[in-house]
């Protein structure tokens, strides 16, 4: 039924060209060397590859946490790369919904609380606080969805991997992202955990037809969405389609 | 809403911040209490000054003064009336006391004010500092209560009890001279030699220069008899002239520093205070006359002892009634020729300075400035108490200005320690600098949260500080009395200060201005840690584990 919705011929988000290279010391390190990717809106992407192959700095280049040295990042067909500072972090803001190998919650806040984050950056304190009861309640919403609606008041710390990567694709999710960027999702869960994240993530693209680019160095784990993009040494390899 | 909620969790999760804010609250509880401290004394010293001095004194340039005082009140009422309260005339002239006492002449140099106590008393309020109106206390004994009220008029009447003194004191004396008279003779004989005649003779005049003190030798009774102006009232006018107790026509009010001293027992170790002179007791002044500086000598009756608690006062001035200074020193006579010391009206005399007490201090420049412009600036100067205890007044606020630079660079180097402390919470949190970023929170939003981090931990230590400053300063007493206890030694040592206790004043705005330093230096120091918190590359924060 999703297949209407799932007009795979538009490009939601691509990389143009793009070549980025480290300096360490002196020395140039290229990361990525022309790359061109493309996803089109609710397509559940992997990049595959070796440690060092660059997957990961692809994700943070279309997820404008860093800009390319060469290259365009487009969103919709419009360059978004070259934006000003604040209109880019406004995008990372509503458009991209970000989620880490390592869950990356803020320890200080709870776990309603860190999921609530995105609103409370997006919202100034009186404008949050007028719609504090709203907000809490499509947090309390988004984590029922994600399977973690009894454990509001929790510190990170109290949770276990799996519920902390979860609690990380809720606050993901809470600003209604149009593109969800997954760097390793499963890398630090085991097998099982990391299956039921998958799963989540599946469902997610399938029933709400979120666009999921998935960075993962694990085949098997890549299999599970619908197309896979290999990159070695700073180049696409080969672009094949998921099983 | 984020950097609020971060900097307050912040706040309650990072101790080590807190302690780094330590320095910061101790610096500003000193601040406080120092300056409290400080202002209080300077508003006790101020305020004795003040109760000494006027608020306002027109003085003549030369100690001759002008002669015709009440012409001179028209003229200070006609250019600045609407703000006077009340004038008082007197008449300031250097002189030199002496007195009997332990079988020696001791002598004082002093500053004498002849006064009207009357107006004296409402220009400043110096019936407050009297001794007879006040406990007395010895060894921190009370040995006798006041012997008047401490509102009663001040007028040159002797307590009851100093005349009882008076009179026992003179009736011993002619005791003493009747036995000397009687044998007197027969040792002036046994000296032969002319040298040894010599010296007793030398004594002899002498002693009645400077002994006859309480009205002892026949001259001085006879001076007492006809220059009584009824000092007594009603009570009193059945009296005898020849009352050979009745006191001199000159009465004076002296300095407690004067005629006193403290001294050890050497038995208990406790400090007592000596007084040589006791109110109704006679003294000896000598000052100059007008025109020619002629010596000008009279005697006068001690009516009281005042205790201002400015040292400089208490060991330099004598208050005497104005007309008897007036006629001392030849600026007045009465109206009959052939005794001119009876019925003398300071009005008709010459008076130096016209003290003036202002209906609202805060108009003193304008009244300054008027009388400047008005009065003849060769033969009079106009000036504030404040001006005219100017380097004295001036030393105390360069010293709380030092004190506080001092003080507030303890706090300055409390910011240091923030920022150091800062920059490690900053390094700690560099992941979750990146996780915010990541989810679109602006550099100038992690910037701010750091901000407000430093502000929340600056209100937060001087808060803490005010309370500690203000509590340390409430119980001072009750902190240097159990310190005392603790070390064995007094920490303030109440007879070197004349204070029963530390005096203190809270000035709110001294408070808001230090906790506002504190603060302030607070989110100073937090600056460069929030900017490096900003300019970090999310991307580098986050790639690391």
């Amino acid at each position: 039924m999703h297949t209407l919705r799932m007009p795979q011929s538009k490009t939601h988000l691509s990389a143009v060209a793009i070549d980025k290279a480290y300096l360490k010391g002196a020395h140039r390190i290229p990361v990525l060397r022309g790359v061109d990717v493309s996803v089109a809106a609710g397509e559940f992407i992997s990049i595959v590859g070796q440690s060092g192959s660059g997957k990961s700095t692809l994700m943070h280049l279309l997820g404008l946490l860093d800009a390319p040295d060469m290259g365009e990042v487009r969103l919709n067909g419009d360059r978004i790369d070259n934006l000003p500072a604040r209109v880019r972090d406004d995008l990372r803001n509503n458009v991209f919904g970000f989620v880490f190998q390592f869950y990356h919650l803020l320890p200080e806040l709870t776990l309603v609380e860190n999921v609530l984050a995105p609103l409370m950056i997006r919202h100034g304190v009186f404008s949050y606080w007028g719609k504090k009861n709203a907000f809490l309640e499509q947090a309390q919403e988004i984590l029922d969805r994600v399977g973690l609606g009894h454990r509001l008041h929790h510190r990170p710390s109290e949770l276990s991997g799996g519920e902390m990567q979860r609690a990380a694709i809720a606050r993901a999710l809470m600003n209604q992202p149009e593109v969800l960027l997954a760097d390793e999702p499963t890398g630090n869960l085991d097998s099982h955990t990391g299956g039921e994240i998958l799963d989540l993530l599946c469902s997610l693209n399938e029933d709400e037809g979120l666009t999921i680019i998935m960075v993962t160095h694990d085949d098997y784990i890549a299999q599970q969405s619908q197309r896979i993009v290999r990159l070695t040494e700073g180049r696409i390899q080969e672009l094949e389609e998921a099983a | 809403m984020y950097k609020l909620i971060l900097a307050i969790r912040y706040l309650r999760t990072r101790y080590i911040a807190l302690v780094s804010i330590v320095s910061v609250t101790l610096g500003v509880a000193t601040m406080i209490v120092v300056n409290s401290v400080m202002s209080g004394f300077a508003t006790e010293m101020k305020s004795r000054i003040h109760g000494i001095l006027a608020d306002m004194m027109i003085e003549t340039t030369s100690t001759d003064g002008t002669h015709d005082p009440v012409a001179l009140m028209a003229e200070v009422n006609r250019i600045a009336g609407d703000y006077i309260d009340v004038m008082t005339p007197t008449v300031e002239i250097y002189g030199m006391m002496s007195f009997d006492w332990a079988g020696q002449t001791i002598h004082r140099p002093v500053t004498l004010i002849g006064i009207v106590p009357e107006s004296k008393n409402r220009v400043s309020p110096l019936a407050q500092y009297m001794l007879t109106r006040q406990d007395l206390f010895d060894d921190g004994k009370l040995i006798r209560g006041p012997l008047r009220a401490i509102n009663d008029p001040l007028t040159w009447d002797l307590t009851p009890e100093d005349l009882q003194l008076r009179r026992e004191m003179i009736e011993f004396q002619q005791f003493q001279q009747r036995v000397e008279h009687e044998f007197r003779p027969q040792n002036a004989g046994s000296g032969v030699t002319p040298v040894a005649a010599e010296a007793p003779a030398g004594d002899a005049q002498f002693d009645s220069f400077l002994q006859p003190a309480v009205g002892s030798s026949a001259d001085s009774t006879a001076e007492a008899e006809d220059t009584i102006v009824d000092p007594f009232g009603p009570s009193t006018t059945q009296r005898t002239p020849s009352d050979p107790a009745a006191p001199m026509a000159a009465r004076v009010f002296l300095g407690a520093g004067l005629v006193s001293f403290p001294y050890k027992d050497r038995e208990t170790g406790g400090t007592h205070m000596m007084y040589m002179v006791q109110p109704g007791q006679d003294i000896n002044l000598t000052t100059i006359k007008t025109g020619i500086p002629e010596p000008a000598r009279f005697k006068a009756t001690v009516v009281d002892i005042f205790k201002s608690g400015m040292s400089e006062y208490d060991s330099n001035l004598v208050f005497c009634n104005l007309e008897e200074l007036q006629y001392a020193r030849g600026m007045i006579t009465g109206p009959d020729p052939t005794n001119p010391h009876q019925n003398l009206n300071w009005k008709d005399g010459e008076i130096t300075t016209l003290q003036i007490k202002l209906k609202d201090y805060k108009d003193a420049p304008e009244v300054v400035r008027r009388l400047r412009e008005e009065l003849p600036a060769a033969y009079f100067s106009v000036r504030t108490w404040e001006q005219k205890q100017g380097p004295l007044l001036e030393a105390v606020e360069v010293e709380s200005a030092i004190l506080n630079v001092l003080l507030f660079l303890i706090i300055a180097v409390a910011g240091f320690g923030i920022l150091a402390i800062f920059y490690m919470v900053v390094v700690e949190k560099t992941r979750d600098i990146g996780i915010l970023k990541a989810l679109g929170a602006t550099s100038e939003g992690i910037m701010s949260i750091f901000l407000s981090y430093g502000l929340a931990l600056g209100i937060v230590g001087a808060g803490a500080g005010v309370t500690l400053g203000l509590v340390f300063v409430a119980y001072i007493n009750e902190i240097e009395t159990a310190l005392s206890t603790v070390t064995g030694r007094k920490v303030f040592d109440e007879t070197i200060y004349y204070f029963q206790e530390i005096p203190t004043v809270v000035y709110p705005s001294m408070v808001a201005w230090v906790s506002l330093g504190a603060v302030l230096i607070a989110v100073l120091a937090s600056i460069l840690p929030a900017w490096r918190a900003a300019s970090l590359h999310p991307v580098k924060s986050l790639r690391y584990e």
